[in-house]
């Protein structure tokens, strides 16, 4: 097992639910595929789904809900 | 009465605007600011500026509470709203004036009015300015929906009451279709929104998007004529000229008369804009909203009436009557905006935020450029796509064509995509250009023409030009 971080593809503003009253993607501890929607960025009024890009164990959240966050910065951390 | 301090509660290229014309006016400038503005133009460019919070719109640029502290601690004495944030929340512009503070744009009742689609529509029936045939409010049974549509005809839209940005939207052509459609959009609306209120509207198919400008002093209105804004994706605009290419002088009078009707019935103050769907084949227009702010595409009538919107709209919240006669209102020439966004249009318009790494302005005879660029700037990700509008103006629409696509020639902005090449394609475009368009022309336009808007061809004016 090694450790490994999702980077965040865009800058803009992280969600990590796709609505307010809506549960999160995903949990610390959740076990993921490499298709599954971990997030949503808004950039300038457009949202865009965050793959995880890679199958695994979610270890944390690096970047928290209606974070701003910059392109390339870590989102969360798995274990692959 | 008159206005010291102005604060700007807004940002991005109407900022820019409301300064500049409040440095006209010998008035000074407070720019509020996120921490994502902290180098904007609006910043570098007003006297004073004050940070209000992280960059999310929600924690800054709309939060009420931080925006009339600024206006203290700065002694401020009035606050311009611009366009979406604040602009059209009457709670804020209650705040403002129970702050003892100016709120430059209408009264919160003028603007709660306008605000509530029934209570809109009841005074422009009121005014005898015509509206879109349909319920006037939501439809509890099928069966008054069934005798409405009987009366108005086919096509018609059923839509959500609790819908909105073109969600939740059916369209029956047919009884039939109709009686199929009711009972689906009212589980489908009840299933999304938790209510399945219904309203029916007639369906005006290719109509277009014409709006007409207005200022009152809370006694008297003019109108500043009227703007067409017929190309539009997703419902926003990207392209809206002045004159109206298609209206006869005849409609144009009964539509502007309309607008000054309604907005007097109101006793409106400010400036305004009243639009409406206009049907070039039968010549009917509907009255479909009012906006009670300054609008984005402002510009184009600024041009061809030689008013100055912002100014007068600064003066009037200060205190001062209308200084123009709807007499002395004249339209001169022609003028196109088109809207400048950091979106890539050979992409799907995705976004494109980033650093501008070389800037080059169009100018010279009838060209204006009212952004909020300059070289070096980084454009944030967390707002609106619009870095600037260009503006021409020309003796006749033809001539305008030919001095944007000159203007779209000089224009350049490195490190980050726009829509100019969008608008370069438009520019050339047969149907464009004879003004054979309507409010649903665009998008398929799109989906044929997505391969060329990567980058432009070559300019014919630039070639002539050299």
């Amino acid at each position: 097992m090694a450790t490994q971080q999702i980077f965040s593809p865009l800058p803009g503003i992280f969600y990590r639910k796709p609505a307010p009253d809506k549960p999160d993607y995903k949990s610390d501890g959740d076990t993921i595929t490499e298709h599954d929607t971990i997030g949503l960025i808004e950039v300038m009024k457009s949202f865009n789904e965050v793959k995880a890009g890679a199958a695994g164990k979610i270890l944390r959240f690096l970047a928290e809900n209606e974070e701003a966050i910059m392109a390339g910065q870590p989102i969360a951390e798995i274990d692959v | 009465m008159t206005i010291q301090k102005l604060l700007i509660a807004n940002r991005g290229e109407i900022a820019v605007r409301i300064i500049r014309a409040a440095r006209e006016l010998g008035i000074a400038t407070v720019q509020v600011y996120s921490k994502a503005d902290k180098d904007s133009l609006a910043v570098r460019l007003a006297d004073q500026s004050i940070e209000i919070g992280p960059p999310q719109a929600s924690k800054s640029y709309l939060n009420q509470a931080t925006i009339l502290a600024a206006a203290g601690t700065t002694g401020a004495d009035a606050i311009h709203p611009g366009y979406g944030f604040l602009a059209e929340n009457a709670e804020f512009a209650a705040a403002v004036e129970a702050a003892g503070l100016i709120f430059v744009g209408p009264t919160a009742q003028s603007i709660r009015l306008m605000g509530d689609k029934v209570a809109a529509r009841e005074a422009a029936q009121a005014a005898g300015v015509p509206t879109v045939p349909g319920s006037a409010g939501r439809l509890e049974s099928a069966d008054a929906a069934f005798a409405l549509v009987e009366k108005t005809g086919f096509p018609v839209m059923i839509k959500a009451a609790a819908g909105g940005g073109g969600r939740g939207i059916r369209i029956a052509r047919s009884a039939e279709e109709f009686h199929h459609l009711m009972p689906q959009a009212r589980a489908e609306a009840l299933a999304a929104f938790g209510d399945g209120g219904l309203y029916v509207e007639k369906l005006i198919e290719g109509a277009r998007h014409i709006e007409v400008q207005i200022l009152g002093d809370g006694r008297d209105v003019i109108h500043c004529f009227e703007r067409e804004c017929s190309l539009q994706r997703r419902r926003q605009k990207v392209w809206e000229e002045a004159p109206s290419p298609s209206l006869t002088p005849a409609v144009r009078d009964r539509l502007c008369s309309s607008a000054v009707a309604l907005a007097k019935a109101v006793d409106y103050r400010g400036a305004g804009t009243l639009e409406y769907l206009y049907d070039d084949r039968s010549h009917e227009f509907y009255f479909l909203e009012m906006n009670t702010r300054i609008q984005v595409e402002h510009p184009v009538t600024e041009m061809v009436t030689g008013i100055d919107l912002v100014c007068e709209m600064i003066r009037i919240a200060g205190g001062e009557p209308l200084r123009i006669r709807q007499d002395q209102v004249r339209v001169r020439g022609h003028s196109i905006e088109v809207r400048i966004n950091a979106e890539d249009p050979a992409k799907g318009f995705l976004p494109s935020p980033g650093t501008i790494n070389a800037l080059s302005v169009p100018s010279g005879e009838g060209v204006r450029f009212d952004s909020m660029l300059y070289q070096g700037y980084t454009v944030p990700p967390f707002y609106d796509s619009l870095l600037g509008k260009l503006i021409v103006h020309d003796v006749d629409r033809p001539r305008a064509i030919r001095r944007l696509e000159r203007a779209l020639a000089e224009l350049s902005v490195e490190g980050l995509a726009t829509t100019r090449p969008l608008h370069q394609a438009l520019a050339r475009d047969p149907d464009v250009q004879a003004a054979r368009f309507h409010t649903a022309w665009l998008e398929p336009w799109l989906e044929n023409h997505a391969s060329s808007l990567g980058t432009a061809a070559p300019s014919p004016t630039a070639k002539v030009a050299q």
